[in-house]
Order: structure tokens, then C-alpha cells, then sequence
């Protein structure tokens, strides 16, 4: 086995993602088996290469520091689920 | 001539002759899409007012006779594409109640040129899968046979052409997302060069490989329409700076001298035979064009799904942290505090492959595993890029099947992750290694289409397609229309 149930409930912890019964079983075996597959990489020699993050070479892009439009807050809040003012609301985070 | 004509260039005229109107053809793809949705499903949303508003503002602007060649050409997005006003749902319940507060590059440089949005058309969810069956708004079916997927995840852009409900698409190809509906759908798919076209505004899903391109009924109109969305845009840092070529100019160009190679690990035990078939009929096509025709090697081909699985995966578990409930979408559960909040509406709102992908990506970037699959993977990825260096430096083109097969029956795969990934094989190396492919059709197993497969060197989008319009020129394929059109 590559992974274990256990592992799995600390990666859906990590995900945040509340995962039914079944899911976890069925994502164990089947993370598992991809886990396995992928396996298959190490049949390569990779030492010293240097890794590729991006396909197409490229430097940071900086731009000028100069103000522009933005899509201003109510749009940014038009899909909020909850909004108050110009803030989204969330559930309370400090007693 | 058919009503309405089935490409860009002879509708771009009639529009401009005044023998047509924007607003009748407008209402012709309407009612078609009203028609033939119910059986392919191809559109999540339909902005019928919208499209005759912007068709009569086409008219307007066709009368005064300076019209570019965009203007009242009905056609549709993938629901990955943010468009003001409208919902995009990115084939998810997480979007189902989002709706866009600014376009996508993409979308507004067609718009800017008049072109009529139809509506949005349906994916896998987040542009996960390869059949469109993993879709919040369920699946598409295949107009040449409605009991077999379209591909994916660009489905609802490849089925829409197929059943003639739109003149033009757009899709996003990730690891074959455009190249293989396309295929499966007997129409042209570009997956232009990595950073060609502006990402600005496109829902993300594995932002080192995502790459938006047209879809489209000729390769005159695939060139047409990249000319329009390629180019530098300041809203998206990877957007290459270099300038695009008038890709209509020499498309006729032909192939005479030019050198394509077959990379021998695309020509596989397990490729259906109709596709072989049809595949070698085409190269004996460029043959007699004259074209030089080679053989060459991709050795790291095999190793090119476990690491695409890879990156992606781990891709998408950072891009889809945003689904929190927090500023937009499904927000579950928030009586039990800010965890719990989290975690309940990504588990609500997400389905089984993509939660399946969020996990294995999380996985791969996890303290103590990063090294030996994420880092390992981007290494490997190297290696593959180095594959496609190294074959462009004998050849001008490579000529591949899109796929091993043609379109499969729905629920077929869905059983099975891995089988379903390795439908992926010939299209994922190209988005690893950043270049430029296309799909075109090129033959038929029975009732279904086959697709060729095109790769082309970083930014030579103008060659690829020359070689695309070479091979349709001399065949019929192109014209061959699905069933339900």
C-alpha cells in the first residue's frame, strides 16, 4: 500500500474538505492506485536536472508603480454570500 | 450554398453584402440550440437577449461598411470564461450561483470586435476529464452519436459546432482539453503555444499548462479567430510579448519541403485501427504534397501522464483553495464556525474528480512528499520538453493521432481514473512541454470522426496551421457534418 486510510483523513484535513465515509474508502484505494502509477517516474534518471516550473522562459514581470482603475468594491461583492457594508461577513473567528 | 453559411469568411461577407443580418442568423443559432440542446446539452446557459441586442448593434456597425471580420459572428464560450453579467459556473455547484463581474481577455477581445455571444457552454467541472461526463450541469452528448461522449473538457465547445448551434467556440486545453473533443467531434481545436493567449479572467485549473484556443468548423477560421484573442495583455503576467502574425496571410502556403516527423511512441500498440488507418492515409496525403516525412523519437512519452497527474493535480489543490465560502459561491454550514464552513461547502460543492484531484495534489505538496513526486515531476517534465527540443531540431512539425481511440460510450470510463487519464496520452505531453498543437479531422471509424494531431514548434502557430490548410484543402473531412446538424 502507498497510502493509508489515516493518511488520506490528514490530506482531506489539509484540503478542507469534510469527506464522507465512503469517499475516504473509495479515494484510498483509488489515490492508492494512482500513487502506484506515478511510481513509474522514478524509472528516470533525474539528477541534476534542473526543474521546469514554467514552459516558456520567463523573468519576473514587473510593472510600473502607478495607480489604475480596479473593479471596484461593489463588484467585488456582488457574489459575496454575506456582506455588511463593504466587508464580507464570516463566521465569528475570535471569542 | 447552406443557410447559414458554415464558416467565418463566407458569413463575414454575406453579413457585409447585406444579404444576411446578424439578428437573422442570430435567431437561426437560437432556435437551433433550442432545438437540439435538450438531446446534446452542450450549452449550461443561453443569453438569447443579450446576443440579439449585440447582433442588432453588429447590423449597425456592418452599415456603415467598416466592420472587422468578427462582427455579428455568432459563437459561444466554454463556461470557464468570465463574462460580465453573465453566470459561469465552470461546470460546478460551487459556482451555480456566480455570476461574472468582469470579462475574460479572451472573451472581450471577440467581443470588441462585435462577435454575438450565444452563450456558455458546458465542461468537466474546473476542466477536469476527458468525456464531459464529470459536469455539475451533466453530461454532453456526441452529435455524430448521442450515446458516446463528446471529449473533454472542452465538450459543450467541440459538441456545439458539431450540432451546428454555434459558427465558432472557445475552450481551454490543459493536457488535451481542446485537441481531443475535437477530435472526437470531427472539428479544428488549436492549443496555441503556452502564453500565446491571455489566461486573464479564465477560470484556473493548472496554471503552468492552461492555454485558451478556438475551436471552429475550417482552419481558416481557427486562424481567424486566434489572430483575434493572441497578443500580449498586461492583466496576465505569462502573456508572451512577441507580436502575432496575420495567420490568414500565407495560410495557403502549402507543405512542399516542409519536414514532418512521426514520433514512434505515438504509434502504439492499443491505437484503435480506424485511427491508424486513417492517420497513415493522412500522412500519405502530406506525402504526396510533398512533404518530407521522417521518423523521430519522444522517448519520455511513456512518463508523460504520471507527471502531467502530477503538476496538475498539485496545480490545482493551490488554485482551488479559493472555494471557501468566503467572497463568492456556495457557502455551507457557517453556524459551526469558520472550519467548518470551509470544509462543508468545498465538500458540497465540489465532485468526485475533482475532490479526487484537489487530494492526490495536496498529497503530492505535503511536507515530506514534495520532493519525491511534485519536484520530481517538474524534473521529469524537463525531460519531456527536452524530447520535443530535440525532435524540433530534425523537423519542422510532428503528425500524431489526437487520441487512441474515437469517442467512447458515456459511462464507459468513469469507473476507472487512471483508464480514463490515459485516454490523455498523445495530447498531455505537448501542454508539458508548453508548445503549440492542433486536432483537425481526418477520417471516420463507422459513424465517428478520427483526429490528427499537429504539433508545432514554440510560437510557429502560422506554420501548424498552413500544414492544417494543406491537408483540409486536400481532403473532404471538414465537410462532413454530424447527424444532429
Amino acid at each position: 500500500m502507498k497510502i493509508q486510510r489515516i493518511e488520506v483523513e490528514q490530506v482531506a484535513r489539509l484540503a478542507r474538505l469534510a469527506l464522507q465515509d465512503d469517499e475516504l474508502e473509495a479515494l484510498t484505494e483509488q489515490m492508492d492506485q494512482l500513487l502506484a502509477y506515478v511510481e513509474k517516474l522514478n524509472e528516470l534518471d533525474t539528477e541534476g536536472i534542473i526543474p521546469t516550473a514554467h514552459a516558456v522562459p520567463m523573468e519576473n514581470a514587473f510593472r510600473a508603480d502607478e495607480i489604475k482603475a480596479s473593479i471596484g468594491t461593489e463588484k467585488a461583492l456582488s457574489n459575496a454570500p454575506q456582506r455588511e457594508e463593504s466587508c464580507f461577513v464570516v463566521p465569528k473567528v475570535i471569542e | 450554398m447552406s443557410f447559414p453559411p458554415t464558416s467565418i469568411t463566407q458569413l463575414h461577407q454575406q453579413l457585409r453584402s447585406g444579404r444576411l443580418s446578424a439578428v437573422e442568423v442570430t435567431r437561426h443559432f437560437l432556435q437551433r440550440i433550442e432545438q437540439t440542446n435538450p438531446q446534446v446539452n452542450a450549452f449550461i446557459t443561453v443569453c438569447a437577449e443579450q446576443a440579439l441586442q449585440a447582433a442588432a448593434a453588429a447590423d449597425r456597425q456592418l452599415a456603415t461598411g467598416e466592420a472587422p471580420p468578427l462582427c455579428g459572428i455568432p459563437l459561444a464560450v466554454k463556461d470557464i470564461f468570465n463574462t460580465e453579467g453573465l453566470a459561469t459556473s465552470c461546470g460546478s455547484r460551487i459556482l451555480h450561483n456566480y455570476i461574472s463581474p468582469y470579462d475574460a481577455t479572451a472573451f472581450a477581445r471577440l467581443k470588441q470586435q462585435g462577435a454575438v455571444l450565444l452563450g456558455k457552454l458546458n465542461m468537466d467541472e474546473f476542466a477536469m476529464g476527458s468525456s464531459n461526463e464529470n459536469s455539475a450541469s451533466g453530461p454532453v452528448h456526441n452529435p455524430w452519436d448521442l450515446q458516446r461522449v463528446p471529449g473533454g473538457s472542452s465538450g459543450g465547445s467541440a459538441a456545439a459546432l458539431a450540432a451546428s448551434q454555434a459558427l465558432a467556440t472557445l475552450g481551454t486545453d490543459t493536457g488535451g482539453s481542446i485537441r481531443q473533443p475535437a477530435a472526437f467531434c470531427g472539428v479544428v481545436g488549436v492549443k496555441p503555444t503556452y502564453g500565446r493567449v491571455s489566461r486573464y479572467g479564465v477560470i484556473a485549473y493548472a496554471s503552468s499548462l492552461d492555454q485558451v484556443g478556438p475551436l471552429a468548423n475550417t482552419v481558416a477560421d481557427a486562424a481567424l479567430l486566434l489572430g483575434a484573442i493572441a497578443g500580449y495583455d498586461a492583466a496576465d503576467s505569462t502573456s508572451v510579448d512577441c507580436p502575432v502574425p496575420d495567420y490568414l496571410a500565407d495560410l495557403n502556403a502549402g507543405v512542399k519541403g516542409l519536414k514532418i516527423g512521426l514520433p514512434q511512441e505515438y504509434f502504439i500498440e492499443g491505437l484503435a485501427p480506424a485511427v491508424k488507418q486513417a492517420v497513415a492515409a493522412a500522412i500519405e496525403v502530406y506525402r504526396s504534397l510533398g512533404a518530407e516525412i521522417v521518423e523521430v523519437s519522444l522517448p519520455r512519452t511513456a512518463y508523460a501522464i504520471a507527471c502531467y497527474y502530477l503538476i496538475a493535480t498539485a496545480e490545482a489543490s493551490s488554485n482551488l483553495a479559493r472555494y471557501d465560502g468566503v467572497r463568492f459561491g456556495l457557502r455551507e454550514q457557517q453556524d459551526g464556525g469558520l472550519l467548518q464552513m470551509y470544509e462543508q461547502s468545498r465538500a458540497a460543492g465540489f465532485g468526485a474528480e475533482v475532490k479526487r484531484r484537489i487530494m492526490l495534489g495536496t498529497y503530492a505538496l505535503s511536507s515530506g512528499y514534495y520532493d519525491a513526486y511534485y519536484l520530481k515531476a517538474q524534473k521529469v517534465r524537463t525531460l519531456i520538453r527536452e524530447d520535443f527540443n530535440r525532435a524540433f531540431e530534425q523537423v519542422d512539425l510532428l503528425l500524431t493521432p489526437v487520441a487512441p481511440t474515437t469517442a467512447f460510450a458515456l459511462g464507459e470510463k468513469t469507473d476507472d481514473p487512471l483508464h480514463m487519464y490515459l485516454s490523455d496520452i498523445f495530447t498531455v505531453p505537448v501542454n508539458l512541454a508548453g508548445t503549440c498543437a492542433l486536432s483537425l479531422p481526418c477520417g471516420r471509424d463507422g459513424q465517428l470522426p478520427v483526429g490528427l494531431q499537429l504539433i508545432g514548434k514554440p510560437f510557429a502557430e502560422a506554420q501548424l496551421l498552413q500544414a492544417a490548410q494543406a491537408f483540409e484543402s486536400a481532403t473532404d473531412w471538414h465537410l462532413q457534418r454530424a447527424p444532429l446538424a
